[in-house]
């Protein structure tokens, strides 16, 4: 029976129940948009900042250690120390494998470009080395993805291409480098004997950055002259991270003081502390330090606009109860001598909340599922206009919504409930 | 026992009372015709008696339960067990049917059931509006509807208030043939009304007046008077 008395009150008031489910409907697709942007918005702050270079920087545990402490960069102790070329697939096997977008070696010598000349820095690297990796899977990796800002007038360096050289903006402009001309790299080795190359200009390259006064050839061509063939002097990581929290920066300090619960949430989490300590773990005597600017500023962006997100969630759903709020209140008013007649029949006020819950929740029902499709699609929208990609639906948007949904509907609710608490038979029906 | 017994009620709005010292005792299957001009009390002393409103002053007792102490959820319980009420405006859930619109006073009084309710609606002669809605229904069905729905649940007590102020002479007419079949069967009657005539077929007319009873006194009866009721009204009505 009570169905009845519901299904007759949702198709009698099917236009006031129709207005209740697009009230429902709007703050439903808002807050579902909302929702799903906040939690997918750190993978997406993290796609944007990616362009912005490596947040992870992997150099030899010695080198790090006289870097860290006296910010030396040359020399005996720093400059002689090196990582294995051959250890570098294993980077993709770590646990966080996924979240390591791309990582490029790189071995730095300094040359000059004729005799007379100040020395000038040669960078070898990899820019889109394929890989087969000890899994099986494959990928290629390297500079052009990581430096995908850079300006290149002129070709990327093919990795096998051994001869080709790219010259930084600001060294073209001063020697007059052009892309095409051939250049005479010249390098003397520890034992004072000189080296000389002719290499072939394939790009001048704008990095807004020291790379403009330098040269960047293949790693291969680089160990090669230096004969350092097998070695890498850094490795800059990519890597897709979770925003820092007091976890991550006391791991940060020393994981090894972390309880052993701390120390799983923190190992299974991808905050970039993590990750750097365990691409350290399959890299032999490496040490991998986080570039905290980048680290820290993926916190910062991912905070505001989280609580951005969170708010507006808020504020659609407080404008949807009180919608409903009114809206219930208008039909239970409209209602009243009704309402008052079930009264009179017996109904005790619980079963008269639950009646004009149900109808509520019907509305709410409605307007729930076309406000989550709706929202989709906003967060679709949101996705395209702010980061250039779709924003993944979460699973757990869904029993979200679900409570919200009803939580605003039982707050809506509460006004008219009053109302019905107060609401005397003898009033409505016999008019005193 | 006296199925309804009031001593000295009293009814205050503000500064104006509704009733006065109303004292009045119903017997069982007893039919009782409330009369008066409009604000003589006779729909606040409705009100109390339906459990629908609490006496300011004096004992109300209903089927030998006191009323004027019962909190709002005991007197919802009392309304439901022991009272059909029949509304002058009918009072019908409009997008309900008629057979549910029976159902429904059975629902919140205990299950509802359908095949009963077909019965009772057999019983005032709208079998074959089962299905209709109210607004499908004349004014004489619609309060052919009311009072079946009022005699679903067996009531101690029927209380009407103007059953007949919105019919024509036909409807009345059907509607207090009804009445006396009940009366017949047992079931006491408390009828509010306007008109004499249709006071007239009570067995005791009560006159109130600015909330005072000022003449209460028994007439013929109309129909065959009753004894002690020993059964449900409407299971008898549909021998």
């Amino acid at each position: 029976m009570f169905f009845e008395i519901v299904r007759g009150a949702v198709t009698r008031q099917k236009r006031k129940l129709l207005v209740m489910a697009c009230a429902m409907t709007l703050g439903i697709s808002l807050a579902t948009a909302m929702l799903n942007v906040m939690f997918d918005v750190g993978d997406k702050v993290n796609q944007e900042l990616r362009a912005y270079g490596a947040n992870i920087v992997v150099s030899p545990r010695g080198a790090s250690f006289l870097g860290d402490i006296y910010g030396v960069e040359e020399g005996v102790g720093v400059a002689d120390k090196y990582l294995a070329e051959a250890e570098l697939p294993r980077i993709k096997t770590i646990f966080w494998a996924f979240n390591i977008v791309d990582f490029t070696p790189w071995l730095d010598i300094m040359v000059r470009l004729d005799e007379d000349s100040a020395p000038v820095r040669l960078a070898g690297a990899w820019f889109s080395k394929h890989l087969d990796l000890p899994t099986g899977e494959s990928v290629d990796t390297g500079a052009v993805n990581l430096k995908s800002w850079w300006d290149v007038r002129g070709a990327w360096l093919d990795d096998s291409d051994i001869s080709g050289v790219m010259v930084g903006s600001a060294l073209a402009a001063k020697r007059g480098i052009k892309v095409g001309g051939t250049l005479p790299v010249r390098f003397r080795d520890a034992d004072g004997a000189e080296w000389v190359e002719r290499m072939t200009v394939r790009a001048v390259f704008h990095s807004g950055d020291r790379e403009d006064e330098e040269l960047v050839a293949t790693l291969a061509a680089v160990q090669k002259l230096a004969g350092l063939e097998g070695k890498v002097r850094r490795v800059e990581v990519s890597a897709l991270t979770t925003p820092e929290n007091d976890l991550a920066r006391r791991a940060a300090q020393n994981p090894y003081t972390l309880s052993r619960q701390d120390w799983e949430v923190w190992y299974c989490t991808a905050y970039v502390s993590a990750i750097a300590y365990q691409i350290e773990e399959v890299l032999t005597n490496s040490r991998a330090k986080p570039v905290l600017q980048v680290a820290e500023s993926e916190g910062i962006i991912l905070r505001k606009t989280r609580l951005l997100m969170l708010l507006l969630t808020i504020l659609s759903l407080a404008c949807t109860a009180l919608a409903i709020s009114n809206l219930v209140t208008a039909s239970v008013m409209e209602r009243s001598a009704q309402i008052g007649l079930l009264k009179a029949l017996g109904a005790t006020d619980g079963q008269i909340y639950l009646l004009i819950l149900a109808e509520a929740f019907v509305a709410t029902a409605l307007g729930g599922v076309a406000g989550y499709v709706v929202g989709l699609g906003f967060a679709s929208i949101i996705g395209q206009a702010v980061f250039g990609s779709n924003v993944a639906a979460k699973g757990l948007v869904i029993p979200l919504i679900v409570v919200l949904a009803l939580l605003v509907t039982i707050g809506g609710s509460l006004p008219a409930m009053r109302m019905l608490a107060r609401l005397r038979p003898a009033e409505v029906l016999h008019g005193r | 026992m006296n199925i309804l017994e009031l001593h000295d009620v009293s009814m205050v709005y503000g500064q104006v009372a509704a009733l006065r010292n109303v004292s009045l005792t119903v017997s069982p299957g007893e039919w009782v015709a409330v009369m008066g001009a409009s604000g003589s009390g006779k729909t606040t002393l409705m009100n109390i008696i339906g459990c629908m409103d609490r006496a300011s002053h004096g004992v109300v007792i209903l089927d030998g339960e006191k009323l004027s102490r019962m909190a709002a959820r005991d007197l919802t319980a009392i309304r439901r067990d022991k009272i059909g009420l029949i509304f002058q405006q009918f009072h019908l859930v409009p997008y309900l049917t008629a057979v549910e619109n029976i159902m429904i006073a059975q629902y919140y009084h205990s299950m509802a059931d359908e095949k009963e309710a077909l019965q009772a609606l057999e019983r005032v002669g709208l079998q074959h509006r089962a299905r209709h809605l109210p607004r499908q229904l004349s004014g004489g069905e619609q309060q052919r509807l009311c009072i079946a729905r009022a005699l679903i649940n067996c009531p101690k007590l029927v209380l009407a208030d103007e059953p007949t102020g919105n019919l024509d002479e036909d409807n009345q007419n059907t509607v207090l043939d009804l009445f006396h079949r009940l009366h017949a069967e047992g079931s006491a009657i408390i009828m509010v009304t306007h008109a004499p005539d249709v006071a007239a077929h009570a067995q005791r007319v009560v006159h109130l007046e600015f909330g005072r009873i000022v003449n209460d006194a028994p007439r013929a009866p109309h129909g065959i008077s009753s004894g002690e009721p020993d059964k449900c009204a409407v299971g008898n009505m549909a021998k």
